[in-house]
């Protein structure tokens, strides 16, 4: 199992995470490697990378970084490279996704030989710690916009804790297009028009428990665009 | 050049937009056929009267049952007090193994 963390400014977090998640493997005897891929964080998340490194061994944290900001699609690319799990965990590294969700993933996907596993703040007893009402709000109706408009078969588009086949994963990673929350939304509507297999867990959504979350107008508007954009293309 | 391979089934081509317009055309023309009674149709006047204003009252249905929707999934939204609160015992542990096992900040 490959994780794939792409960072920035995560000095404060990433420890945490790597410590989670290696104690999450460890309990449930799970192979695993963690790869993060900085994108030149000038806050010095990559000399931790490096101390996590050292700490854990090379066959298990693996670096590697980016000279500077160059997006998330990219970044998952560039991890895969190097990736030798036969899946790939690919989730935030600012402690928002737990990694006590892996083995539920994992369990999940074997259950019933899913393509994707994907982790839903919106079912279950999936939900989120730290919105107020105004921020479940627009969640919620993005959400329902999404599901009218796209009809996808998965409760939560925008989520980016989820477990991939490897060969899933370039498969998608080559037709995918967008940025942002729209990019997440993307590989699940592609993966549905390629016949893949999606399962949902529901996750506990923490939201940032360092730094501020905002969800601003452009946020809003550049979802709306590729709302509209993938209504209109898939 | 690969020959281009043939969608599985109709609906697989055809972007949700288009099912759309394909739905949306459909029912338009089949309203229209029976409740603007063209010439040359016998179309029963209450049968009419009752479809005219059918497009309305579905796109104001549809605007109650989304707004019903949206407001019982935001009403029954999980709040994750033990996660979070899971979290930060996690996180002092964390803090103290690691600086034992020698990370420096």
């Amino acid at each position: 199992l490959s994780v794939l963390l792409p960072t920035y400014n995560e000095c404060d977090n990433l420890p945490l995470v790597v410590w989670l998640l290696v104690r999450t493997f460890r309990d449930s005897g799970i192979d695993f490697e963690i790869i993060i891929i900085d994108d030149g964080s000038p806050d010095g998340t990559q000399e931790v990378a490096q101390q996590l490194e050292k700490i854990y061994g090379s066959d298990k944290i693996l670096l590697r970084p980016r000279a500077r900001k160059l997006g998330l699609g990219t970044a998952y690319i560039h991890g895969m490279k190097h990736a030798t799990g036969n899946f790939i965990v690919i989730m935030d590294a600012d402690l928002s996704h737990h990694p006590k969700f892996i083995p539920e993933f994992i369990r999940k996907q074997k259950e019933g030989n899913f393509d994707i596993v994907s982790g839903t703040r919106y079912k279950g007893n999936g939900g989120v710690y730290g919105w107020d009402l105004k921020r479940k709000l627009i969640s919620r109706g993005a959400n329902f916009l999404t599901q009218v408009l796209l009809r996808p078969g998965a409760s939560d588009l925008t989520g980016s804790f989820r477990l991939y086949r490897k060969e899933v994963l370039q498969k998608l990673m080559e037709k995918c297009v967008s940025k942002g929350y729209v990019f997440q939304m993307e590989m699940i509507v592609r993966a549905r028009q390629l016949g893949y297999t999606i399962g949902e867990v529901p996750i506990s959504f923490v939201d940032r428990v360092y730094g501020e979350s905002k969800l601003g107008g452009n946020e809003i508007v550049s979802f709306l665009k590729g709302l509209l954009t993938l209504f209109a293309t898939t | 050049a690969p020959l281009p391979s043939l969608p599985l089934s109709p609906q697989a081509a055809m972007t949700k937009l288009g099912q759309w317009l394909c739905g949306l055309a459909l029912l338009g023309s089949a309203w229209a056929a029976l409740a603007l009674a063209p010439p040359g149709l016998q179309v029963p006047t209450p049968l009419r009267q009752a479809l005219l204003p059918l497009p309305v009252y579905l796109l104001v249905a549809f605007g109650c049952y989304s707004l019903a929707t949206v407001g019982y999934r935001l009403a029954t939204f999980n709040d994750c007090e033990e996660a979070a609160a899971e979290l930060q015992e996690q996180i002092r542990a964390a803090r103290a193994d690691l600086a034992r096992r020698g990370l420096r900040l």
